[in-house]
């Protein structure tokens, strides 16, 4: 049943990341369809699994996959922001078949579980999704803000959000996602004290991204950063949650 | 009953033609109602760039000289018919004829005009039909988004930048006709004018005061710019009114709000180095001639796709046309064929049989009859559409006996 679903799920991602070219409402139906056939599969991976079924690296991939286009969801569904499902679509659609390669999307579950693990799992890759779509927001910004740069004359003809809406949102997103951090990062450090275990690699990364986003906040309401400069600091941001995310799994999660 | 059009619009007739017979809305209501004293259906539609006559009549060719003559006869006259005159509708309609493509004020007009006009079945059904497909076009195709001017390129820019324009603040800069034309364009989208700078300040002042806004003088333009969002400039200075240094100054009480600046000023007005700005955009009137041009050249792109839709819906209009010329033929030999099976199902004296098997010899006769007449009628239907329901109505009339309603006398006994 879990197969199936996955299936269904990387069918749609993969349906909406071509349609996206030409056809942006068929796309996103490709979406929702998709995220429902993943809800659907990690309801099934919950319900098979003894304790918490996403605490492996690939397994964790997966739910980051569902909490990433869960949130590109919420306004996804706007024509205007069509552009951004070309983003971020193709990233969730091989992201979701890498996890898949991993074993991500079967019943393996961890051999250990325990509520702290839900919870810093669960926030930790809950900000991560917000970081990704504001990466994509930022990206989408700095498009748009060159094409007025360049005075393109065909620059009505594909729409976009406005370069203040664009900067507005990544800015709430980041406002949400923070605190989902450092919260995250609070669960694993009290984990951490209760079973032992030595600080690594990826611990020291995540740390400094959330002084890049902590950062960027304090830049944000106290210097009044914002458009191109606060664009450039959300992406460098961004290369340090892929860095998480992909870079450094085996350090961690072994 | 014929589609009769008789009408001028700006691609034959120049406006000293057009003006000779253009009519108000009051007058054009007046013409269609004394036209329907004929007998016949009538709806005018007179605009700026066209006076149509849109007549339904048995007699076309009285109805086509009757509505000539009202047309002064005026050399630049089109004459259309049925199939023609109704693609022609759906094209107004839908802005494909218009000076600007896709322009969206011809669709008010179109079913204002059906509003005031003297409309029976087959012309409220066609200007229903039009307007139907005029919306279509607007909202499946993108031939109505883009701008067809330069304050209209200037405002769907300055929304490109700020989304929403709603409590945007407008420097307007030179109270000439340009600079307020293109300042009115934004404050129709929400913005407001904060201040008028002007050389002459009593002109300013007049300005300003129309639009609830300050008055100031030119050379102090630039003391205005940290409250702007976007600045609109059209002066006849010979040199710069605003500096590259005098924005940059302000960009730090900005706290990173963009600004967006317009100079529709030749010599330019605004010095060409604030775009390079971090948050500052300033289009100059070619910048803005470009983005109208490419434009334009979209909305004649879409304008493809929108003729597929108009023909599509006046393909659909006309085959409810031709059908009705074939519905009474087909209700005809419906009721004739029920009024058969009721009288033999009479004459059967089915009465000793049970409740039960009574329903099933009718539902049983129900369904022959229905089966029988399902073909000729689906027949019927395409040979309308196809421009010979007339033909097939009269050989079912002859061969059913359906001339007249005293046809039921001469039923077979």
């Amino acid at each position: 049943m879990a197969e199936a679903f996955f299936w269904a799920a990387l069918a749609g991602y993969a349906f909406a990341s071509i349609a996206y070219f030409r056809l942006g409402h068929v796309a996103t139906w490709g979406v929702r369809l998709g995220w429902l056939a993943q809800t659907a599969l990690l309801g099934v991976q919950a319900a098979d699994a003894n304790g918490f079924p996403w605490a492996t690296w690939a397994g964790s991939l997966n739910l980051f996959v569902w909490l990433v286009v869960g949130a590109y969801l919420i306004w996804g569904c706007t024509p205007r922001y069509r552009l951004l499902g070309l983003a971020v679509m193709p990233l969730a659609t091989v992201l979701l078949a890498v996890s898949y390669a991993g074993g991500g999307t079967s019943g393996h579950t961890s051999g250990y579980s325990s509520l702290f693990l839900v919870v810093h799992v669960g926030l930790v890759l809950a900000a991560f999704a917000g970081f990704t779509l504001a990466a994509g927001l930022s990206a989408l910004y700095l498009w748009q803000d060159r094409r007025l740069k360049r005075h393109e004359a065909r620059i009505l003809r594909v729409r976009v959000p406005a370069l203040v809406t664009l900067d507005n949102l990544a800015g709430r997103t980041i406002a949400i996602a923070l605190p989902a951090l450092t919260l995250g990062i609070i669960a694993g450090l009290i984990r951490l004290g209760l079973h032992g275990g030595g600080f690594d690699a990826l611990m020291a990364v995540t740390i400094v991204t959330w002084a890049v986003y902590g950062g960027f906040l304090l830049l944000r309401y106290e210097a009044g950063w914002h458009g191109r400069k606060a664009a450039y600091l959300l992406l460098v941001g961004f290369a340090l949650v892929i860095a998480v995310r992909l870079g450094l799994p085996t350090v961690h999660f072994s | 009953m014929s589609l009769v059009l008789v009408g001028t619009s700006h691609r034959l007739a120049p406006v000293e033609l057009r003006e000779r017979v253009a009519l108000g809305e009051r007058e054009a209501a007046d013409l269609a109602h004394a036209l329907a004293a004929d007998g016949w259906e009538a709806v005018c539609l007179s605009t700026c760039n066209r006076t149509e006559l849109y007549l339904a009549a048995e007699d076309a060719d009285a109805a086509e000289q009757r509505a000539a003559v009202v047309l002064q006869e005026l050399p630049a006259l089109y004459r259309l018919h049925d199939h023609a005159a109704a693609l022609h509708l759906f094209r107004v309609a839908a802005g494909l004829d218009s000076l600007v493509p896709g322009e969206g004020e011809i669709l008010g007009q179109v079913r204002k005009a059906a509003e005031i006009g003297a409309t029976g079945p087959l012309l409220d059904r066609l200007f229903r039909d039009a307007v139907h497909a005029g919306r279509k076009v607007r909202s499946q195709t993108a031939i109505s988004e883009s701008p067809a001017s330069i304050s209209a390129a200037a405002a769907a820019l300055a929304q490109q930048v700020f989304g929403n324009l709603e409590g945007r603040k407008i420097l307007v800069v030179g109270a000439g006709k340009m600079s307020e034309q293109a300042a009115r364009n934004l404050v129709s989208r929400g913005a407001s004018i904060s201040a008028v700078a002007n050389r002459s300040l009593e002109r300013a002042e007049e300005l300003a005061g129309r639009f609830g806004a300050r008055a100031v003088p030119l050379e102090r333009a630039e003391n205005e710019l940290a409250e702007a969002d976007v600045v609109v400039s059209s002066t006849s200075a010979g040199g710069f009114v605003i500096e590259q240094a005098g924005v940059e100054a302000t960009l730090g009480a900005r706290r990173g709000r963009p600004l967006f600046l317009i100079d529709l000023a030749v010599p330019r007005d605004l010095d060409p180095g604030i775009h390079e700005l971090p948050g500052c955009y300033l289009y100059d009137i070619d910048d803005l001639q470009a983005v109208v041009a490419e434009s334009l050249a979209g909305r004649r792109t879409e304008a493809a796709r929108a003729e597929e839709i108009v023909a599509d819906e006046a393909g659909r209009f006309w085959a409810w046309q031709a059908s009705l010329e074939v519905v009474p033929a087909i209700a005809s030999l419906r009721a004739r064929a029920e009024e058969i099976r009721a009288r033999e199902l009479a004459r059967a004296r089915l009465g000793g049989l049970s409740e039960q098997d009574r329903r099933a010899v009718e539902s049983l006769t129900a369904q022959i009859v229905s089966k029988l007449l399902h073909l000729p009628t689906v027949r019927m239907k395409e040979a309308a559409a196809g421009a010979e329901g007339g033909v097939y109505a009269d050989v079912v009339r002859d061969l059913f006996g359906l001339e007249d309603d005293a046809g039921q006398n001469r039923l077979p006994r």
